[in-house]
């Protein structure tokens, strides 16, 4: 099939690599982000906010600030239809200014609109707002105190049990009888996530305009459809009068999904009947968007020969003071908390915790990280104790292709050994290593969309240029490439004659969403079966055109197959659309219907898996992390574009890097965040890089999306933190359960064991009768060599 | 707000006379008042590299430079690369190596990388890692930057 496939390689040449779609603006400094739009007679809005985590307001006195030359409007809760609208893609929780008290950090109180950006800030200075500072919950421990003051009002979770404490909600999966697993050894431990931000180099922007009797809103949104229905119900007007443009973000990473301040910028420039515009600052976006942290308890049982018989697992999240999309986050992250094993007995209960810190939101791997990190490190602490090879029991309880590994789901859809046995060769694993170095292997596995839905039209003007419609953003990720590439290729125009446009919902069809790794394999479906609909049309044209019957013609990838020749689409449309000229139009369309009765409300469309193996060396002074080598291995199905694919997979992996050796928020007792900003909050540079760095593809054709692909791009994140922590334990001796792995916090593993070790020179851990001390705490001296080795 | 100061400074090789706000930034005065929006605002205290642009023949944070200070100098930001719209040798490499994905970073990682370039010809992986330390790349293109500014070292075609 695939074969056949390249055999026959358009223009667009789907499974080579063309230069980005949208690339070269990119690089001349023309491409236009939000924050590059400026509107006639526009005011620059700015928000006012206080330096607290949660505080009652008293009052807010506006009167200065009003009198500051240029400023327009100084924009309170009273402002606003009473009561304060609230909005979120799961809970309408969150209101468009914070009603009486702030309950995070960076929670704005008002807003000011002035002719320009400094009278609006000279403004902002100047709005008085009477506070009065109250503690505030940061971490989960005093969120779940019982004497802990309520994050949410309990009247605005009616008929909710949970309404009286601070967890949103609970989420319980399972299967089999844990207790009638006959486990030799059980391996029981606690993990931490730290919250992170996604810190996308272009900050979050808006622009808000009255259209007549409607608005129009400019956002650096992921999801625009979404932006458009909760405006409408917001602002009470119809879909047809809320119109969502969304230039390519400049990143998103899932931090740029949901509605942040549209619906105060709407408001504002309903009000003052202007065109209103907010670009945040980079500290305004750690206040607008994070990762869940998370604490997680993961109990492994296992027989001596490595069969895994049980995981039981508690997760905690802790998301922010409103839902925004967290709790779905913690739902469908802790759904797949097992990994991809075969496995007799689940036992899973997460909860999404609120506390006094900004909402949580998705971020790359939806709620997945957090859990991989716990069992994947849990995993390789059973394999020690038992004595066997990290990667032989991984191998040994993997699910095989087609195997059922969560009832009810999808089963197991790539050769995930492959990937397996593919990033072991490339680590050199069971090969000796040189002292002071260890090696680590992990799996990742991640669900894709459980429901979906993507149109897109695509036109095929008369000289045979192309024009996709699809509501997918670009973020990066290069959606625009891809669908490009599929049009080329159906429709045999080069590469350079398609446009696809995106990001306008006045003018594109409707997509749901533009995350969880869907739109290679959604709207990449829906783009395939809009260019079949043009090639059906184009079958009907040949038929009528050379007086044959319509099931003669054949129509592939640029081509008109009639009986006896075979003619460019070109030379057929131009005969076809005769000297009026105009356009063929076919439209597509994918589903991922929803299952009624799913705990997800759908199965897997497929699974995001990754397998990352890495090799580093500790300064044993320092605690300072290298890597030296690298490996990550995707099961990709097919790579439409495999420099994307690779791209997509090295960009995780270092994002990766980041929330396991460097980032996390930090807080002061009063719930402000300490590190705002770039210069106290790093992500990684050149300079934090493996020094030798591989991505790896398995391709099986085995997906479902357009010529077999799979959705990718969050997988390769996965395993990061606990493949590396292995190789720590590995080289170390010493198995870190924290995360960030700071130089500070190894340096301080290291001491422990040397202090263990001195005060004794036996400290094994309790094993199951018989079983041999595989891996005990040692100097690198002492390390053993793998299994295979 | 205040008192403004006259200066004058070219501007890709454009002389231009503006009045500029004595708080106003370089960056400030290139993307507002020039309608250059291709140096980018992300941090603004100088960690990111997003703004860089080069000044008086060497690369800037241009959210650290007052206006005020570049009177009588010479800027050169991402839109004078490719003045002719021929793209640079560098610039193609970044599109044939991946090394663009979502592009907001893209025209500092240039000028950066130009710079670098036009100082090292010839460099080595640690020093092109080490001379774009100062541009920050959440899509994680490093790998493919890296190559590509090789590539264009190399004058591949």
């Amino acid at each position: 099939m695939r074969a056949e496939a390249l055999s026959q390689v358009g223009l667009g040449r789907v499974g080579h690599s063309p230069q980005r779609v949208g690339g070269r603006t990119r690089v001349t400094g023309e491409q236009r982000y939000v924050g590059d739009i400026h509107l006639a007679d526009e005011l620059q809005v700015k928000l006012v906010t206080i330096p607290a985590a949660r505080a009652r307001i008293v009052a807010i006195d506006a009167a200065a600030a009003q009198a500051v030359p240029g400023v327009r409007l100084v924009f309170t809760p009273a402002d606003l239809p009473q009561p304060v609208p609230r909005f979120g893609p799961q809970f309408a929780d969150r209101p468009v200014l914070a009603v009486g008290e702030t309950k995070y950090h960076g929670e704005p109180v008002a807003a000011v609109a002035a002719e320009t950006v400094e009278a609006a800030e000279e403004a902002v200075r100047l709005v008085q707002v009477h506070y009065e500072e109250l503690p505030a919950l940061v971490t989960i421990g005093a969120a779940l105190d019982p004497a802990a003051p309520l994050v949410q009002d309990p009247s605005s979770r009616p008929g909710d049990p949970l309404a009286h404490t601070n967890v949103l909600r609970e989420h319980r999966y399972g299967w089999g009888d844990l207790d009638a697993q006959a486990a030799e050894l059980v391996v029981d431990h606690r993990y931490r996530f730290p919250m992170v931000t996604h810190f996308a180099i272009e900050p979050h922007a808006f622009l808000a305009a009255p259209d007549g009797s409607g608005i129009v809103v400019w956002s650096t949104i992921q999801h625009p459809y979404w932006l458009q229905r909760m405006l409408a119900k917001l602002l009470g007007l119809p879909l047809a009068k809320v119109r969502v443009i969304a230039p390519d973000p400049g990143g998103g990473f899932g931090g740029k999904q949901h509605t942040k301040y549209e619906p105060l910028l709407a408001f504002m420039a309903l009000r003052v009947g202007r065109p209103v515009r907010l670009v945040l600052s980079l500290e305004e976006s750690f206040q607008a968007a994070r990762r869940a942290a998370a604490e997680v308890q993961v109990r492994t049982g296992v027989c001596r020969d490595g069969t895994l018989v049980f995981q039981e697992i508690a997760a905690d999240y802790l998301i922010g003071a409103y839902a925004d999309i967290a709790d779905r986050v913690v739902g469908k992250g802790s759904y797949i908390a097992c990994g991809p094993y075969r496995l007799p007995a689940v036992r899973i209960v997460a909860r999404a915790i609120l506390s006094h810190t900004v909402p949580s939101t998705a971020f790359r791997g939806f709620g997945t990280p957090q859990v991989i990190w716990a069992v994947e490190s849990n995993i390789d602490e059973v394999a020690r104790r038992l004595g066997l090879d990290p990667l032989e029991l991984r191998l040994k309880n993997v699910a095989r292709k087609g195997e059922v590994f969560i009832p009810g789901d999808t089963p197991a859809d790539g050769d995930w050994a492959e990937s397996l046995r593919k990033a072991a060769e490339a680590i050199g694993w069971g090969t000796p290593r040189a002292p002071g170095r260890g090696r680590g292997i992990a799996l990742g596995i991640k669900l894709g969309p459980t429901t979906g839905l993507s149109y897109a039209t695509v036109r095929l003007l008369a000289d045979g240029s192309v024009i996709v419609s699809a509501g997918t953003s670009d973020m990066g990720q290069g959606a625009r490439t891809v669908f490009a590439q599929i049009a080329a290729d159906e429709l045999g125009a080069p590469l350079d004659w398609v446009t696809v446009v995106m990001g306008d919902t006045a003018v594109v069809p409707y997509d749901q969403q533009t995350s969880a790794s869907r739109s290679t394999v959604l709207m990449g479906s829906a783009v395939l079966r809009a260019c079949r609909d043009v090639q059906a049309q184009l079958r009907a044209m040949a038929a009528r055109l050379y007086e044959i019957d319509e099931a003669a013609v054949e129509v592939t990838r640029g081509i008109v197959r009639l009986p006896q020749r075979e003619l460019p689409i070109s030379v057929v449309l131009s005969e076809g659309l005769g000297p009026l000229g105009g356009e063929l139009i076919g439209t597509g369309e994918a589903r991922k219907e929803p299952v009624p009765g799913h705990p997800l409300g759908g199965t897997a469309a497929f699974y995001d898996f990754n397998c990352t193996a890495a090799e580093v060396e500790v300064d044993e002074d320092t605690g300072d992390v290298t890597i030296l080598r690298y490996v990550s291995v995707s099961d990709v199905g097919t790579a439409i574009n495999p420099l994307q694919v690779h791209a997509q997979d090295a960009g995780a992996a270092i994002m990766g890097l980041g929330h396991t050796l460097m980032e996390q928020y930090i807080f002061d007792e009063a719930g402000r965040i300490r590190n705002l900003g770039a210069i106290d909050y790093r992500i990684p540079t050149s300079m934090d890089l493996p020094r030798a760095f591989e991505t790896l593809l398995v391709e099986n054709g085995d997906g479902p999306g357009p010529y077999g692909a799979k959705g990718i791009s969050e997988g390769a994140l996965l395993p990061v933190a606990p493949a590396i922590a292995a190789a720590i334990r590995d080289g170390t001796g010493v198995a870190i359960r924290e995360l960030p792995l700071t130089p500070e916090r190894v340096w301080r593993a290291l001491r422990e064991r040397d202090a263990a070790e001195t005060a004794s020179d036996v400290q094994g851990v309790p094993l199951a009768e018989g079983f041999p001390m595989a891996a005990r705490h040692g100097k690198p001296s002492r390390r053993r060599q793998h299994g295979q080795g | 707000m205040g008192e403004t100061i006259q200066i004058v400074v070219t501007v890709n090789g454009r002389r231009r006379a503006l009045d500029v706000e004595p708080t106003a930034t370089l960056l400030d005065l290139l993307r507002d008042d020039l309608g250059l929006t291709g140096s980018k605002a992300c941090c603004l205290v100088g960690e990111c590299g997003a703004c860089t642009v080069r000044l008086n023949g060497r690369i800037v944070d241009s959210c650290l430079v007052l206006a005020a200070e570049v009177d009588g100098g010479e800027v050169m930001t991402i839109e004078g690369l490719a003045p002719d719209g021929r793209l640079t040798a560098l610039q193609e490499r970044f599109l044939d190596h991946g090394a663009v994905q979502c592009g907001y970073c893209t025209p500092g990682q240039l000028m950066a990388a130009t710079d670098l370039l036009a100082r090292i010809p010839h460099p080595t992986v640690a020093e092109v890692e080490e001379g774009l330390a100062g541009n920050l790349c959440r899509c994680g293109c490093y790998v493919q930057i890296t190559e590509a500014v090789l590539a264009a070292a190399e004058g591949e075609r």
